[in-house]
């Protein structure tokens, strides 16, 4: 043996790769899970014995004791409701702030956690348990599925998270699998999971889009795909639109077709649940079928329900074409035409709907990409990336983006976008920043992510205060904030001053996040009021600078004020006095105007301070420089 | 290093998207983060500033504005930080009609002509930009590059009013 190895960088073999762990990767959902395991760049999803791949993530906590996990925890919902949890995924990274939205949606008993920076609990089984253990309970089972499938022990796992996960979800779904004893390769969006899967098995070159239409989500991502890199351009979606969605319109018909017909029901939650699975089956039915019908009993009255695929197309029809709305922005994001993506990759059960398939086929023309199964792609995607990043399978790199624009609160409420939405991670950013008023020695730093323009209607991430700023005159100081976002999606945020040296550095974990359904809405919200968000942003940074000059103005005065002839004096303080008023208002062109006409009549002042004060200062420069000045 | 030495590349304000992409792509190769999985962490965090470095520079260089921009800084032209005023009448004098028109635009089509026609003028300054650094005309340089810059946010403003206008159709 050799004593030392080099290797290049990707190709090093890792201490225990090989024969002792496996590296899995694992679609941790939020209604189904899946485990999955490449050899030789061939991925296979872990079945169970009777051949199952999905394991429903439900787990319960029986009265008699113990934990189970998936079908068998499912079995026990009718008997013991209060013991078992579903769709804990929903729940990921939220915290006290969220407790509101969150209580009484769910049946569980939540508590809102100790402090603001606690994640909710769910009281189960007579004990309070976080989102985190629960989800590591899944994790747990998924684990020992693939452990007794390939006979090995498996410690390392790439997790699939929704391009939409914030900071505070990514960092729990992270710590769920610490919990469970995996450690986690790599944090992989599910879009970009998804497009792996297809992209490796075909050997495909060019622009990719995969079109994720699952149970309550819809998300859209824009991929290029060369040589081996997976690169993603754009990525988009609202978190609160999906297949449940159809499941809840036909549920709606068939109640009211029952009232209709002079069936009088009391509409509670068993009877909601009923028609809602009715509806769901007559919905997969309706997939190969022209027709369909069920019979529907709530307290001993059975009624008959046909629905016509036609029919049930008219009604979801809006929801499809909001889908395609989005996946319209995400292309203009990216520049790029719809007719240019050579394919569409299909994720989520709803994507079975023939007519989400021919609508998705007629926005680019060409038709879907449906030969995975769409329950199992993104596992195997996965497991791909699993493989990959242990030094064996494929030479693949994905370049991932951020789903959301990261920025800082400035003068006025005003959002400073550092790192837009979209850029390539990791990145890291810089933005320097100055103080507004003289001997000012502290600054807020406040961090939010969103895309509208004003702090109000953007999500706060974290607050600090950068202290110890020797005192200068305003605009002297410089105050670098730096954002870093690392290769899984989590931000670091530092602010220094650089004249002096002072450093502050923020990890930026907040243990509670946005809500799909927020993030949701801000997407939507923004694009919404764009236009008014800029209106208000002109004003408010014409308002901003407005009180820059007079703040400028008035250090000036105090100091050179014996330059001035006491008419001129007048004409200033007027000058100044239409400016203050103006602020106050809403005219942006008023305040323009304003700020143009003090500026006009202070002019004779700022050259004669120049003229005595600065002369000197400024003889031995050269002409270049001068004009370089001159023109700052 | 600067963004194009740091790409392997010559400094220049044309640059042809593929090969930005090539060399990016190659150089991620080496540095992205996955490739150090299960390194000592001196390294991988030299990587993931590395990788952190090449994406600032991609990001810079692609798009034809923020590369033509960037360029001019490395010659020593300066502009204001954004959202600062304007010292240009003439521009003042543009903005205001153009927004103004923007203002009453009430159909799309109308939008999409006005948007057009910034994307025009937007093609024509870049493809003028190439003389002015010739010449070193450092005050047109810096005038040309104010006007792209509002025009890029004019584009932007368009966008922004057309989705307004679909969505109150819808």
């Amino acid at each position: 043996m050799s004593l030392l190895e080099i290797h290049e960088p990707g190709e090093t073999p890792l201490p225990h790769a090989g024969e002792s762990a496996l590296a899995v990767g694992i679609d941790l959902g939020t209604t189904n899970s899946v485990v999955a395991m490449a050899r030789d760049g061939v991925p296979a999803a872990l079945h169970d014995e009777a051949g199952k791949a999905l394991v429903p993530s439900v787990v319960a906590y029986p009265a008699s004791g113990g934990v189970l996990v998936g079908d068998q925890a499912r079995l026990l919902m009718a008997a013991e409701p209060r013991n078992v949890v579903a769709s804990i995924k929903r729940l990921m990274g939220r915290g006290a702030a969220d407790f509101h939205a969150v209580a009484g949606v769910l049946p569980y008993e939540i508590e809102p956690g100790s402090g603001q920076t606690d994640m909710v609990k769910l009281r189960i089984g007579g004990k309070a348990r976080s989102p985190v253990e629960i989800s590591a309970e899944i994790l747990k089972a998924l684990r020992a599925r693939a452990e007794a499938a390939l006979e090995k022990p498996v410690e390392r796992a790439v997790i699939t998270v929704p391009a939409y996960f914030d900071d505070a979800a990514r960092t729990a779904t992270r710590d769920a699998a610490r919990v469970a004893g995996l450690e986690v390769l790599r944090l992989v969006n599910e879009p970009t999971a998804a497009a792996l899967a297809y992209g490796l098995d075909k050997g495909s070159e060019g622009l990719y889009a995969v079109y994720d239409l699952g149970g309550g989500t819809f998300d859209f991502s824009l991929l290029r795909l060369e040589k081996g890199v997976f690169q993603v351009l754009a990525t988009g979606g609202d978190t609160a639109l999906g297949g449940d969605d159809f499941d809840r319109l036909i549920a709606e018909r068939m109640l009211s077709e029952r009232r209709r017909d002079g069936i009088a029901d009391a509409v509670d939650e068993s009877a909601v649940k009923a028609a809602l699975a009715l509806a769901r089956h007559m919905k997969e039915q309706l997939s190969d079928r022209d027709k369909t019908s069920g019979r529907l009993e709530l307290s001993g009255a059975p009624s008959f329900h046909a629905l016509t695929r036609p029919e049930f197309e008219a009604m979801i029809l809006s929801f499809v074409a909001r889908t395609l709305d989005i996946a319209r922005h995400v292309l203009a994001d990216a520049d790029v035409a719809a007719g240019d993506v050579k394919g569409v990759v299909l994720v989520g059960g709803s994507t079975r709907l023939p007519l989400v398939r021919a609508q998705v086929a007629e926005l680019t023309g060409k038709p879907a990409l449906t030969d995975i199964d769409p329950d199992e792609v993104v596992a195997l995607g996965a497991a791909l990336q699993a493989e990959a990043l242990t030094g064996g399978g494929s030479d693949t790199l994905l370049l991932d983006v951020t789903p959301l624009s990261l920025g800082l609160e400035t003068m006025g409420g005003i959002v400073e976008k550092i790192v837009p939405r979209n850029t390539p991670i990791p990145v890291q950013l810089a933005q320097e920043f100055t103080t507004y008023q003289d001997g000012q020695s502290a600054m807020a730093v406040h961090v939010v992510q969103g895309e509208r323009e004003m702090v109000a209607d953007c999500r706060s991430l974290a607050r600090f205060e950068l202290l110890g700023i020797p005192p200068m005159v305003a605009g002297a100081a410089r105050i670098r904030v730096t954002f870093a976002v690392d290769a899984d999606g989590l931000l670091t945020v530092s602010a220094e001053e650089r004249t002096t040296g002072v450093v502050q550095r923020i990890e930026v974990k907040p243990s509670y996040g946005l809500s799909h359904d927020d993030m949701a809405d801000m997407l939507y919200d923004s694009l919404e009021n764009a236009e008014a968000d800029m209106t208000r942003r002109l004003l408010t940074e014409s308002r901003v600078e407005a009180k820059r000059s007079l703040l400028a103005l008035e250090a000036a005065l105090a100091k050179d004020g014996a330059l001035l002839t006491a008419e001129e004096r007048g004409e200033i303080d007027a000058a100044r006095r239409r400016l203050e008023g103006s602020i106050g208002g809403e005219d942006r062109d008023e305040i323009a105007a304003a700020a143009e006409a003090l500026e006009n009549i202070s002019k004779p002042f700022a050259e004669r301070r120049m003229d005595r004060g600065i002369r000197a200062a400024l003889s031995g420069l050269s002409v270049t420089e001068l004009e370089s000045r001159v023109g700052e | 290093m600067d963004h194009f030495a740091r790409l392997g590349l010559p400094a220049a304000l044309d640059l042809e998207p593929a090969s930005l992409d090539r060399v990016y792509f190659a150089r991620q190769r080496e540095w992205h983060p996955d490739r150090f999985v299960g390194r000592p962490p001196e390294e991988r965090a030299k990587a993931s500033t590395e990788a952190a470095a090449l994406n600032d520079a991609y990001r810079t260089l692609k798009d034809p504005l923020s590369r033509a921009i960037y360029f001019a800084e490395l010659n020593g032209v300066a502009l204001p930080g954004d959202g600062k005023t304007i010292d240009d009448s003439e521009l003042l004098m543009e903005a205001m009609e153009a927004r103004e028109a923007l203002h009453e635009a009430a159909t799309a089509t109308a939008v999409d002509a006005l948007a057009a026609q910034a994307r025009r003028d937007m093609q024509e300054a870049l493809a003028g930009l190439g003389g002015l650094f010739l010449a070193n005309d450092k005050p047109a340089i810096r005038k040309a590059l104010l006007r792209l810059r509002y025009l890029d946010k004019f584009a932007e403003e368009a966008r922004a009013r057309r989705t307004n206008l679909e969505r109150v159709k819808a």
